[in-house]
């Protein structure tokens, strides 16, 4: 532990519009992560990330280890798949993932024979990570373990996190900023990672800052999670900064975090490289810590089960693969008054048909609202009233663009800027006129690149 | 309140293999609806929500109304109210339509023409008001969230020029129905007519003359912070409206141009009652909080204007209903720049 400890820093910047929904953090806040005993199948997706899919790498019936690499691609942008468990390989099968996608998975029926619950608690987040030495591994060597590690996004659009990392002259990066704002509400998966395991999430950043050639490393968490600002003060030097930022949906959203936590602007349909920072999630952070540090692949998640239709909200470490299915028998199952199950947090998951779907990479969450909680008053025409307009992160014109999509008016469209919207629902989350503008808009998105765009 | 349409669908019981490992959830399955993301909403307001607001704001002037001009307040508002009422079930009937009466936007424009209207003004006025203000106001331009104008001020625009002798300035004169209120001309007409100026007290607190629910200041000010603070009203469209009446009247009094002061011109006639009640229907003024700044100030400017250089003594109802007009266009030019810019030309 180096010897000046952190100070907790203010944002330079903010952003306007945006919600304050009922957090609901309280179901699951204190709830410490727990291991889901391995189910007896598992299925791997060959696309669960943003880029090309994999290609499986063994037969079926195969006997595989743990962390054993089941499929990999050639392409840049791609991240390989390993086996979250021993096991036997099965016949490729598909699934239909939340976002309604179907993919080719990779089935694994689970052996007998596996890790216990606290060694592989220890192994993901607990021991010793290194503080020094840093310096003396070579920016290509993270790259490089990072990808083999097929490590991506964990905050949601599953990014390869290795196409981020890897240097480019052309577009410098000086800041590496780690996102654990976690904005929407009911979810706290990365919250009790920053509890629990401060030290691979600031040790995961350093690596990251290293790899990216950045000389600032700023950790921005949500003021509504104070004991998570204290953890990663506590146990960060003076190199990795604390950032306490407003508690304001969508502060996540990597525009917003950007914005608040340097001031800068990233140009609409471009990304936090074009202004010199990389994102990253605080669990991808400290997944990097760990596949340098102990060349352990990504093959298992920290997953949020909460909302009111929950019987027990918990936060479970989970391996990638295992159906919803299976977190919703941990919990306890669902009350009577479940209305509808959530990949993800309320405001940007997709509600979910049945609970076959597996855990990706990706997935954040698990929430179950009640009937109650989902209830909306009978949809009315636009009043204009432009509380959507108020409400809408980017400046943009909500109810405009939804006007333009249900007419196809690709100009009115374009004269209100469709396609810059990032679907964050702020403005459906306002509207008194309950309509449906997050679905408008993204339906106007498709149909407008169908006809007008290549 | 009816849901969303619900997809009822039943939990997959867990794979086999899984569920012998541990115990299945045992209890039945609750009914699961699936619907497009955000899956919760604020809930602080909904369209009926808000309708009703304007209602509750209403509340004291209406109590102003009914203690000024008795029984003839009660009258004009039913009429007009009843005839909203029934004028947007026979549009939507003629339309097609489903019953909307429900939404109460209906009952609001009943409501704000009514307390737009003398006290002396014979039952038909109210009724055919309601009926023109629904019609040509509103189902024409295909129902509520469509029209251009607000269907209130389109309603009294009609009967005015229908009816000039039963709205004119003449007609808040009415010292046979036996109140007190409707022995004088209005403070407006009297200053316009005759150059006498109203003492500002009676004037704020709303012991004058005028239309039913126009009086008071004091009134209009309660009930309009109240929309503010709900948000049913946006703050800015009065705040617009208020300051620019301040800034013209204002400038006019330092050069010591007319006895009638900022502080007259704010407290009499419709001011208040149109920059919190009329102005700020949603539906009529602009979506943007910089052309809800102009089309305010918009306003203000108009009435201060028509009262000083018109024929006519009052010019809330006229201010409306010009920047009703300009409110599409105001929308147009005030288009926010997405923030990090315009969206890139796909190539
Ligand atoms: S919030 Fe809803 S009702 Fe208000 S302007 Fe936007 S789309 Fe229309
Ligand atoms: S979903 Fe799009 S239009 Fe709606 S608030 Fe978010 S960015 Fe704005």
């Amino acid at each position: 532990m180096s010897s000046e400890s952190s100070t907790v820093l203010s944002p330079p910047g903010r952003f306007a519009g945006g919600v304050h929904p009922p957090e609901h953090k309280e179901l699951a806040r204190h709830a410490a992560i727990e291991v889901l005993p391995p189910p007896a199948e598992l299925a791997l997706p060959l696309l669960m990330h943003t880029g090309a899919p994999c290609q499986p790498v063994v037969q079926p019936r195969a006997e595989v280890v743990y962390g054993a690499l089941l499929a990999d691609s050639d392409a840049f942008v791609s991240a390989p798949i390993h086996a979250p468990a021993a096991g036997v390989v099965q016949r490729e099968g598909v699934a239909t993932l939340p976002n309604a996608r179907h993919v080719k998975t990779i089935p694994l029926k689970v052996g007998p024979h596996q890790m216990a619950a606290e060694e592989l608690m220890a192994d993901m987040f607990g021991g010793e990570w290194p503080e020094d030495g840093i310096a003396d591994v070579a920016p290509e060597e993270i790259v490089k373990a990072v990808r083999a590690a097929g490590i991506v996004g964990q905050g949601g659009a599953a990014f390869p996190t290795h196409v981020k990392l890897a240097r480019n002259p052309k577009k410098p990066v000086d800041t590496i900023l780690v996102n654990g704002c976690e904005c929407e509400p009911y979810l706290t998966a990365d919250y009790r990672v920053m509890v629990e395991a401060p030290a691979p999430v600031i040790s995961g950043a350093r690596l990251a800052a290293r790899a990216a050639g950045a000389a600032t490393i700023i950790i921005a968490v949500e003021d509504n999670k104070p004991e998570a600002i204290e953890a990663l003060r506590a146990a960060a030097a003076g190199d990795v900064k604390i950032m306490s930022v407003p508690t304001r949906y969508p502060m996540g959203g990597e525009k917003q975090t950007v914005r608040v936590a340097t001031g800068r602007t990233i140009p609409t349909g471009g990304l936090p490289l074009d202004v010199g920072v990389v994102v990253i999630n605080v669990e991808t952070a400290a997944a990097i810590a760990r596949a340098v540090w102990r060349k352990k692949p990504l093959t298992h998640r920290v997953v949020t089960v909460t909302g009111g239709g929950i019987a027990q909200p918990k936060n479970i470490l989970a391996p990638i693969g295992c159906r919803y299915a299976d977190l919703v028998a941990f919990c306890g199952g669902l009350k009577p008054e479940a209305g509808r199950a959530i990949a993800g947090g309320p405001m940007m998951g997709f509600a979910l048909g049945d609970f076959n779907a597996p855990v990706t990479k990706g997935t954040s969450g698990l929430t179950v609202l009640t009937a109650e909680d989902v209830r909306r008053a009978a949809e009315t025409p636009c009043v204009r009233c432009g509380r959507c307009v108020e409400a809408c992160p980017l400046d943009l014109m909500p109810t405009r663009l939804a006007l333009a999509a249900r007419h196809k008016d690709w100009n009115l469209a374009k004269r209100h800027h469709l396609m810059a919207c990032m679907e964050c629902g702020c403005c459906a989350y306002v509207c008194p006129a309950a309509i449906p503008l997050v679905q408008l808009i993204r339906m106007g998105k498709v149909q407008m690149m169908k006809e007008v765009g290549k | 309140m009816a849901e969303n349409a619900v997809t009822p669908i039943a939990p997959a019981a867990p794979p086999p293999a899984a569920a012998s490992a541990r115990a299945a959830p045992a209890k039945p399955a609750p009914a699961l609806s699936v619907a497009p993301g955000p899956h919760i909403a604020s809930g602080a307001l909904t369209t009926r929500r808000m309708m009703l607001d304007v209602i509750l704001a209403a509340l004291p002037l209406l109590a102003v109304s009914v203690y000024l001009f008795r029984q003839y307040a009660v009258f004009q508002i039913a009429i007009s109210v009843i005839g909203a009422l029934a004028a947007e079930r026979f549009f939507g009937w003629m339309r097609r339509r489903p019953n909307t009466l429900g939404d109460l936007s209906a009952a609001v424009t009943g409501l704000i023409l009514g307390l737009s209207l003398p006290a002396s003004a014979p039952w038909y006025v109210g009724v055919i008001g309601a009926f023109a203000g629904i019609g040509f106001g509103k189902a024409v331009f295909g129902g509520l969230g469509q029209n251009i104008f607000n269907p209130a001020m389109v309603g009294r625009a009609f009967v005015m020029i229908a009816f000039p002798a039963a709205l004119g300035a003449s007609a808040y004169v009415a010292p046979t129905l036996g109140v007190d209120a409707v022995t004088q001309a209005t403070p407006l007409t009297a200053f316009k007519m005759m150059g006498s100026v109203a003492a500002l007290k009676p004037l704020f607190l709303g012991m004058t003359n005028g239309s039913i629910g126009e009086t008071s200041a004091l009134a209009a000010l309660i009930g309009g912070a109240y929309l503010c603070w709900r948000g049913t009203a946006a703050w800015r469209i009065p705040a617009g409206g208020i300051l620019a009446l301040a800034i013209l009247a204002g400038a006019s009094d330092l050069t010591g141009g007319s006895p009638w002061t900022f502080a007259h011109h704010l407290s009499s006639g419709a001011f208040l009652f149109g920059a919190f009640f009329i102005a700020t229907d949603p539906v009529s003024s602009p979506l943007t909080p910089k052309g809800q700044w102009i089309f305010g100030a918009g306003f203000g400017a108009l009435v201060l204007l028509i009262r000083a250089f018109s024929g006519y003594p009052e010019g809330v109802m006229f201010s409306v209903l010009l920047m009703n007009s300009v409110a599409p266009l105001i929308n147009r030019w005030t288009i926010p720049t997405p923030v990090g810019g315009p969206a890139p030309e796909r190539k």
